[in-house]
């Protein structure tokens, strides 16, 4: 029996920052109740993983990321031939695109949790300040998981959105787009 | 040959092209042309800009936690390096290949199988045949696991469906899709249950017709545009790999075989351990990446491929009957010859992905692979070395350890280290056939990714950080000024940004 939510975090544990996705997973399968959630983890996105999002109603991916304005953020996103289609490894959204093409139907509501991230290089530990922007996701993700509904994952997104949109503001009072 | 374009005479006035970094390519790789006045290429260089320290990695750790620290240098292979490093320590544990447990070298092999299967399938369907199916020119907007999957949806489901089936494999035999424990020094910690191998054994004949369809498609494609295939990216080199006793494709444990360009033997059913008395590495100030060679043909001579087109011109045949039928179709596409061709890579990866499946099939037939003897033990030894044909070729892994079980020395040939010069050889094949002379467009550029693409090279390892992917092109005159910008971003947007 397919699990309803499925959380999907991916990254590498040996390579600094970028383990930041593993890690929150390892607190997720420590703190929560895992009834209805089903936790997946893997280096980096692939086609493949279109195949994970079969039957699911709600779907978390968790990432490290190097261009996340605060120490996490939380977006709802849709499929989309984007960013690293051309790779090997893959957006959420270009994993949504693949379900959609080879599902023929839409894929489950989905959102992604990017944790800040400084550091990369292969060897390295968790950076400083990485430990604290996962020290804060670990507590969103807490709420997110509690009783994971629909309507409190949109409005989280929505709240999460104004905030970077605020954060935006504060530099030299003008609207500054976030870097892609 | 095309090294006399390494180094250009004058670079003083010659223009600049950066292609940085490479996409669908594994890591960050930058590719500079420098062009003369009449955009005749003088000088292409394939640079890897990141250093991996893979060594440092490695060093000061037990060894005994190495397969499955191993397994994060690299996101796309983790099962090549989890076995190689196994292979090695199986020797400082006093185990030699022939005295690994029947059923542990069967679980190991099943295990590798998966592995290839996978690679190959996700580098063919989702990688190369957007380039294959849509033209190397094509809109770049076609160019995507996307669009092949909108203009051959049957097709790109089938890439997908194989893609999961090589990791389901990989999940049955280790225990995770990730961070798996199978192999341990002398042996694997589980056999397949009943459950596990009929699971596996369900789908498998579907893998086998989509895999024998897929050579068809590619010999199809190749055969369709034959001077174009045989020419483009074409360099001719020696080729390097495992085979077994007998001569027949290996892909997991056999002698070192080095051919020639015609074909002629220069080396053979070499002890994979002493590979230290056949191949050096050359260090070149201007890239991160070594330039490995054979030792008796010099370091101008002595470079060599590895990988698919390596093992299916390297071998006498393959023990799988569908397999070695499309390797004798291949053959006979060269009158038996050695094929030179870099595109042929596509359908010798095809060849070995059939092989995979047919070997899939025997060994989840074979009882050993439920087996309960896993395990031997040895006496002790302070130096091992492993190597294995993975995905995109030979991996050489190599340890020394002290009293205390640390690993005092570590050295690695990764398979894209080995395909470094080639690499190198065919984009100046492109650069100076294709390119030079010509107004340069993103097209045209595409052809130098084309050419890199068919190595299916990993540059890096499994980091990820999102939106790093786009592709810059910048023209520089011979005063050093910025005069032309071209830049593709991840999304396949072309800008020409305002500059000046």
């Amino acid at each position: 029996m397919v699990k309803p939510v499925l959380v999907f975090g991916y990254g590498n544990l040996s390579r600094g920052d970028d383990a930041l996705g593993p890690l929150l997973l390892d607190y997720i399968e420590s703190h929560c109740a895992l009834e209805a959630i089903e936790i997946l983890c893997d280096f980096q996105l692939q086609i493949e993983h279109a195949l994970d999002l079969e039957n699911r109603c709600l779907v978390l991916f968790v990432d490290a990321s190097v261009s996340c304005e605060d120490a996490f953020s939380f977006t709802q996103i849709e499929p989309a031939k984007d960013k690293s289609y051309t790779t090997h490894t893959m957006s959420p959204a270009a994993v949504l695109d693949v379900y959609q093409s080879i599902k023929k139907q839409p894929p489950p509501l989905s959102f992604l949790l990017s944790i800040k991230a400084e550091k990369l290089e292969l060897g390295e530990g968790l950076s400083t300040p990485a430990k604290k922007h996962l020290e804060q996701a670990c507590q969103f993700a807490d709420q997110l998981l509690q009783n994971p509904e629909l309507k409190d994952w949109l409005q989280e997104a929505k709240r999460s959105e104004m905030l970077t949109l605020a954060s935006c503001y504060k530099i030299g009072n003008q609207v500054v787009t976030p870097l892609p | 040959m095309y090294q006399h374009l390494e180094t250009a005479k004058n670079t003083e006035n010659l223009k600049r092209i950066v292609v940085d970094p490479v996409s669908r390519v594994e890591g960050h790789g930058k590719v500079t042309l420098l062009l003369d006045a009449d955009n005749k290429v003088q000088q292409a260089r394939l640079h890897i800009v990141e250093f991996r320290g893979f060594e440092r990695f490695i060093q000061g750790r037990p060894y005994w936690e190495l397969p499955v620290l191993v397994q994060r240098l690299c996101g796309i292979c983790p099962v090549s390096h989890h076995l190689a490093a196994a292979k090695a320590i199986d020797q400082l544990v006093g185990i030699d290949p022939e005295n690994l447990p029947v059923s542990a070298d069967k679980l190991r092999r099943l295990l590798h199988f998966g592995q290839v299967f996978q690679s190959h399938a996700l580098h063919f369907f989702h990688l190369s045949s957007p380039d294959l199916l849509f033209g190397f020119e094509s809109d770049i907007s076609k160019r995507s696991i996307v669009a092949v999957l909108g203009a051959y949806p049957d097709l790109g489901v089938q890439g997908v469906k194989m893609r999961k089936y090589g990791q389901e494999v990989i999940r049955m035999v280790s225990g995770k899709r990730i961070h798996g424990t199978c192999a341990i020094p002398g042996g694997v910690n589980k056999s397949l249950t009943k459950a596990e191998r009929d699971y596996l054994l369900e789908d498998i004949d579907q893998m086998i017709e989509w895999s024998a369809a897929s050579v068809a498609l590619i010999k199809k494609v190749h055969c369709s545009n034959l001077p174009y295939y045989d020419d483009f990216a074409t360099i001719r080199s020696n080729y390097l790999g495992l085979t077994k006793p007998d001569g027949a494709l290996e892909l997991y444990h056999g002698g070192i075989r080095a051919k020639n360009a015609n074909g002629g033997t220069i080396i053979d059913h070499v002890d994979y351990c002493k590979y230290n008395d056949y191949i050096h590495e050359e260090v070149r100030s201007w890239t991160y990446m070594k330039f490995p060679y054979l030792l008796s043909l010099g370091r101008e001579n002595g470079w060599y491929r590895v990988g698919p087109l390596a093992r299916v011109n390297n071998c006498d045949y393959i023990n799988t009957p569908l397999a070695e039928a499309a390797r004798v179709e291949f053959k006979a596409h060269s009158n038996e010859a050695m094929v030179h061709s870099t595109l042929a890579f596509h359908w010798a990866r095809l060849i070995e992905t059939l092989h995979c499946a047919e070997s899939i099939k025997t060994l989840l037939n074979d009882p050993d692979i439920m087996g309960h003897d896993l395990v031997a033990q040895g006496e002790k030894r302070y130096e091992g070395v492993g190597v294995i044909e993975a995905p995109r070729g030979t991996l050489f892994h190599h340890y020394q350890v002290d009293e205390n079980d640390i690993v005092t020395k570590a050295n690695l040939i990764v398979s894209t280290t080995s395909n470094n010069m080639a690499m190198n050889e065919s984009v100046r094949q492109v650069a100076a056939e294709y390119l030079s002379g010509q107004e340069l467009t993103e097209p045209l550029l595409n052809n130098l990714e084309v050419a890199i693409r068919a190595y299916d090279p990993c540059l890096s390892c499994a980091t990820h950080a999102m939106g790093k992917m786009p592709l810059q092109l910048e023209l520089i005159d011979e005063e050093g000024n910025l005069i032309d910008k071209l830049v593709k971003h991840s999304s396949g947007q072309i800008e020409r940004p305002s500059h000046g």
